[in-house]
């Protein structure tokens, strides 16, 4: 399993997607960090990256590297391999590796101009998030045949979670806002890991306007440590379910 | 001819004369000095009704023993400096204090510490008295069983500086009280307001620092109030505002420094205000202005790195904001005078949802709502057209 992991990962590595992936992330989180005169104006523009940027390379890109190794899926199925093991070392191989191009390209600039709980939480979400899509990602390809398709679903996957998500639950708040809602957000916030990661961040940088009365709900709930907790488990289910799913159908998989 | 009365020391002490002070006192007269021993004192409740300055050396701890009001003062010209008091009694009926002046003018209260007292200073229908470098650390845990730090009722010509004021109810408190100067205290930790001031004008504030404090700083129904470089700090949570200004007139504030607060202002049914060279930073609102406010102008002020830079709730403004620098202004500024070409509306339509349904907080910086804000700086339908700074700075205003 580990000689797959290993072959994946210098695969990608060498890939030149990833590589401009991670100059991209560096000179993007560079060029806010030492434009801005204020390092918090520099977050927030990083804080966009990382909520859309790094989900749609890693869901994309995924999908797409998944459909193009079939040949080498179908060879080493022929192998006398466990089909799991298989599918788990893609999975490992492409978390591993857009995970390193997150930490290397956006992680280091953080470390750099802002070694903080914000810079370490968005560092950590940045990573969680890169390893979430990439199991939505395998999820999408192995119920979809067709590339064209699966890609497809990917993009729609996408464009849900970043915007129509966060359209549907604004919605939501106009239409119940009479009702109590804050317990609930916090609930339905769960169903979507980029507003998860959002919140997480969102605590640290806008900590002053969240300690009003609704934030304050938000707070005690996400600033706690059964909170954090929760948050955690639910960001690891995230990438576990999805997974999980993917590996059972993958088994059963007429390749 | 009459000769001038000399003026005497009389020592207090376990090994002196007069081991009471009380006894010290009542053995002085008018002019006399009272020097207080370093030793644990537990007399019930003295009373200063002679003009004699009362000094305490390394410190003496006056107990109130939980029961009695510690010094109590009745005529003016008084000077206490240099005692510890502890454990005064607790009373919301009379008030009991760990200094108290009656009616007297000219009382002088300086460098001492007061722990544990219900309240600690007050000063009652009094004039030109001065508070000066006391420290004064109460231990209120709930509000209505607690008292004020300095509490002023009724009085003028006050001077209060460089007190350390915490866990009191009301940091310092005015009620009626003219023309005061409260310089370079440091205000914290207090349960309700660092400093509540009502019916209070003609008063200045400057270079204090109020921090922490359960619901910051509240100023209501004063006129010409002077506030100047304050620092506002970490007043944290749904009710509490760096500074709550509530039927104000004719006030001015300038250079003063509001960090990390829910909301740095809340004005209310405000008039004629100048805020000048203040800088707001990392505030959740840097300002809420309902619209009952009138004539309030804000001029070169820095907005930096606030999550809301205005809040209001209506559509009407008769305020002016000129020459100010947000740093969330994006227009450019074509002849280089410094001056942005093109007007800059702080309020965003995001503050207006959130403050029409709070819980969209949980929503904010997402994708989606960066996209409305965007639509609605191009064309405004929900924030107040006229609430805009027609000439911002491009750079930093101080």
């Amino acid at each position: 399993m580990s000689k797959i992991i290993k072959y994946v990962i210098a695969d990608i590595l060498r890939n030149r997607i990833v590589i401009i992936y991670t100059l991209f992330l560096l000179a993007s989180s560079l060029t806010v960090f030492s434009l801005e005169d204020n390092n918090s104006k520099g977050l927030l523009s990083l804080l966009n990256i990382i909520l859309i940027v790094v989900p749609l390379v890693s869901i994309i890109f995924s999908t797409i590297y998944v459909y193009n190794s079939a040949e080498f899926i179908e060879l080493l199925v022929s192998q006398p391999l466990k089909r799991k093991s298989i599918w788990l070392s893609i999975f490992t191989g492409l978390a591993a590796s857009l995970s390193l191009a997150f930490l290397i390209g956006a992680g280091l600039p953080i470390l750099i101009y802002q070694p903080s709980t914000i810079g370490i939480t968005m560092l950590l979400s940045g990573i969680i998030l890169s390893v979430i899509f990439v199991a939505i990602a395998l999820l999408a390809t192995v119920r979809t045949r067709d590339k064209a398709k699966g890609i497809g679903v990917a993009i729609m996957l996408w464009l849900y979670f970043s915007l129509l998500f966060d359209g549907f639950v604004l919605f939501l708040l106009f239409q119940f806002s009479d009702y109590p809602l804050e317990k609930a957000m916090i609930g339905i916030s769960a169903l979507n890991p980029i507003d998860l990661a959002r919140i997480l961040i969102l605590l640290q940088l806008d900590v002053s306007a969240m300690m009003g009365y609704t934030g304050a709900v938000f707070k005690d709930f996400f600033g706690t440590c059964p909170g954090l907790l929760f948050s955690c488990v639910i960001l690891l289910l995230w990438v576990g379910l999805p997974l999980w799913t993917s590996t059972r159908k993958f088994k059963s998989k007429d390749l | 001819m009459v000769l001038p009365a000399v003026a005497s020391t009389l020592h207090v002490g376990a090994k002196r004369i007069h081991r009471t002070i009380q006894s010290g006192i009542n053995a002085a007269k008018d002019g006399d000095t009272v020097a207080v021993d370093p030793g644990h004192y537990r007399e019930r409740n003295l009373t200063v009704n002679k003009r004699i300055v009362l000094y305490g050396i390394g410190y003496p701890v006056l107990d109130g023993q939980n029961k009695y009001e510690i010094i109590s003062v009745f005529t003016g010209g008084v000077t206490i400096a240099g005692f510890k008091l502890t454990h005064s009694g607790r009373s919301s009926l009379e008030d009991l204090s760990g200094i108290k002046v009656y009616n007297s003018n000219g009382v002088t209260i300086k460098n001492n510490i007061l722990e544990d007292t219900f309240f600690g200073i007050y000063i009652q229908n009094g004039s030109k008295c001065i508070i000066i470098n006391n420290r004064l650390k109460g231990t209120a845990v709930e509000e209505q069983q607690s008292g004020n730090g300095i509490h002023c009722w009724k009085s003028d010509n006050l001077t209060i500086s460089g007190n350390t004021v915490s866990g009191h109810r009301d940091g310092i408190y005015f009620e009626f009280v003219q023309h005061a100067q409260i310089r370079k205290n440091v205000v914290s930790k207090n349960l309700r307001y660092g400093l509540h001031f009502m019916f209070s004008n003609d008063d200045t504030y400057a270079q204090n620092v109020f921090q922490n404090n359960g619901s910051g700083v509240s100023v209501m129904y004063s006129k010409r109030i002077k506030m100047i470089s304050n620092r506002f700090e970490e007043n944290w949570g749904d009710a509490a505002y760096g500074i709550l200004l509530k039927e104000i007139s004719d006030g001015t504030m300038e250079g003063n420094y509001f960090t990390k607060n829910t909301s740095a202002i809340y004005m209310e049914g405000a008039n004629r205000i100048t805020m000048k060279r203040n800088t707001f930073k990392d505030n959740g609102w840097a300002l809420k202005i309902q619209a009952s406010c009138m004539d309030v102008v804000l001029e070169r002020n820095n907005f930096i790195g606030n999550t809301f830079d205005v809040g209001t709730n209506g559509s009407l403004v008769l305020n002016t904001f000129k020459n100010n620098y947000w740093d969330k202004y994006e227009g450019y500024d074509l002849n280089k005078d410094m001056i942005g070409d093109i007007p800059f509306r702080p309020v965003s339509m995001y503050s207006m949802i959130v403050e029409k349904f709070p819980a969209a907080m949980i929503l904010f910086r997402t994708f989606i709502t960066t996209l409305l804000d965007k639509t609605e700086k191009i064309l405004p339908s929900l924030t107040p057209e006229n609430l805009k700074d027609n000439e911002p700075l491009m750079r930093k205003a101080f």
